[in-house]
């Protein structure tokens, strides 16, 4: 294994604070991790709201997770292009699913998706006989929704 | 472009968005229902965090080693340049709702446009902004409806809002020299060119909310250039509490 690729795995396996289902390159927030010199390396990472909280707490895991595996890290924040809810890997959808929260509908740049005309599935009983409650949920990243079938709540990972 | 139009165009922006997110927080643990204790910090959430990003980018633009938090807690009232509107008192519920309806309708449309900025930083901020805002409208617009055709409570209050906040859109649709030259580099979009989406949008909100548009009245402006509201000098008074009374204090 290069370093290159033992940077990558050891950024790579660092789990988002607010939903620790998911790694952040499950979510696709890590965008790239290069050799600099012989053990500095330059992790690039996005935020995906803007106003996400766990940005700090983000990029200081990925620093210590990088710092441990023997290299010497240095994060910078990127902004553009802008982080989408189409950049969650296939893998990190089933395991927000698994987790209880179903997972953003493909294709945000579809403005029926963003105002959510779309059908969300409960990620328990996968009905799709399901009520939004709130637009907003317990985290900047997530709407509230209930399934009319097995009567249970749930958080709706929304596009951006 | 020089490098001080680039950074009051950013600023202007920061401003609008870091004020009225600093109100919308002021309902914290007092809205109505819980959802809406939830929504309207998210909302804020995302307002100071567009702000951050702009500050930063600010910060970047002018040089002086200012940080986004010098920019954002250590200036004086006539330096920020925020429209009237955002610094407006929240009001009840439902003005503030209105209000952000208003402002948000707004900011959508610019977004939208923003993205395709010759400045590829803010065209990523406002990748990011435009969805989020996207989202702020549609949660608006539904109350404003809501409160609008709902009791004869409500419809007064909303009626009242909207004629207490009326003097206060023409402000968002200025153009000054300053923007001018920003429009002129493909920085921002010219925002008197969002007024038509911008009142279609806005009412057809407003038929169904039973509401009278009041867009032509005189506005009320002067925040691009430092002239605020009284309530500025409150808002700021909390705004910036903690790095005033403990300078260079970080958590």
């Amino acid at each position: 294994m290069t370093s290159q690729q033992a940077a990558w795995n050891a950024a790579a396996a660092v789990l988002d604070p607010e939903v620790p289902a998911v790694t952040v390159a499950d979510l696709g927030i890590l965008r790239s991790v290069e050799m600099t010199g012989e053990q500095s390396v330059l992790a690039k990472v996005t935020p995906t709201y803007s106003g996400c909280p766990a940005v700090v707490a983000i990029e200081i895991s990925i620093d210590v997770a990088l710092r441990e595996a023997g290299f010497e890290p240095t994060i910078e924040r990127v902004m553009s292009p802008p982080w989408t809810t189409d950049w969650v890997t296939d893998e990190g959808r089933e395991k927000l699913r698994a987790y209880g929260i179903a997972p953003p509908v493909k294709a945000s740049n579809s403005v029926r998706a963003l105002f959510g005309d779309t059908v969300i599935a409960c990620p328990r009983c996968a009905s799709t006989d399901t009520t939004r409650i709130s637009e907003f949920g317990s985290t900047a990243c997530k709407a509230l929704y209930k399934c009319d079938l097995c009567h249970e709540p749930f958080d709706y990972f929304k596009c951006i | 472009m020089d490098k001080n139009t680039l950074f009051e165009t950013i600023l202007r922006l920061a401003d609008d968005q870091l004020i009225l997110g600093h109100r919308l927080s002021e309902w914290c643990g007092h809205a109505p229902m819980l959802e809406e204790d939830l929504a309207m910090p998210n909302i804020a959430l995302d307002l100071i965090g567009q702000a951050r990003a702009l500050y930063a980018y600010a910060a970047d633009v002018e040089g002086k080693c200012r940080t986004e938090d010098d920019l954002a807690f250590l200036r004086l009232e006539k330096d920020y340049h925020n429209i009237l509107m955002v610094e407006r008192p929240n009001g009840d519920f439902g003005h503030t709702m209105l209000r952000q309806f208003l402002f948000s309708s707004f900011m959508v449309l610019f977004w939208e446009r923003a993205q395709n900025s010759s400045d590829e930083t803010l065209a990523g901020i406002a990748g990011k902004a435009f969805k989020e805002t996207s989202y702020h409208v549609r949660h608006t617009a539904e109350w404003v409806i809501r409160l609008g055709d709902g009791t004869s409570d409500s419809h007064e209050r909303m009626v009242a809002a909207n004629t207490a906040l009326a003097p206060y859109i023409g402000e968002l649709f200025e153009v000054d020299t300053l923007t001018e030259d920003a429009i002129g580099a493909g920085i921002i979009p010219r925002a008197s060119d969002l007024r038509a989406a911008w009142e279609i949008q806005v009412k057809s909100v407003f038929d169904e909310a039973t509401l009278i548009p009041k867009f032509d009245l005189l506005a009320q402006t002067g925040g691009r250039i430092g002239q605020h509201t009284e309530d500025m000098g409150f808002l700021l008074a909390q705004l910036q509490y903690v790095q005033r009374t403990y300078p260079n204090m970080t958590w």
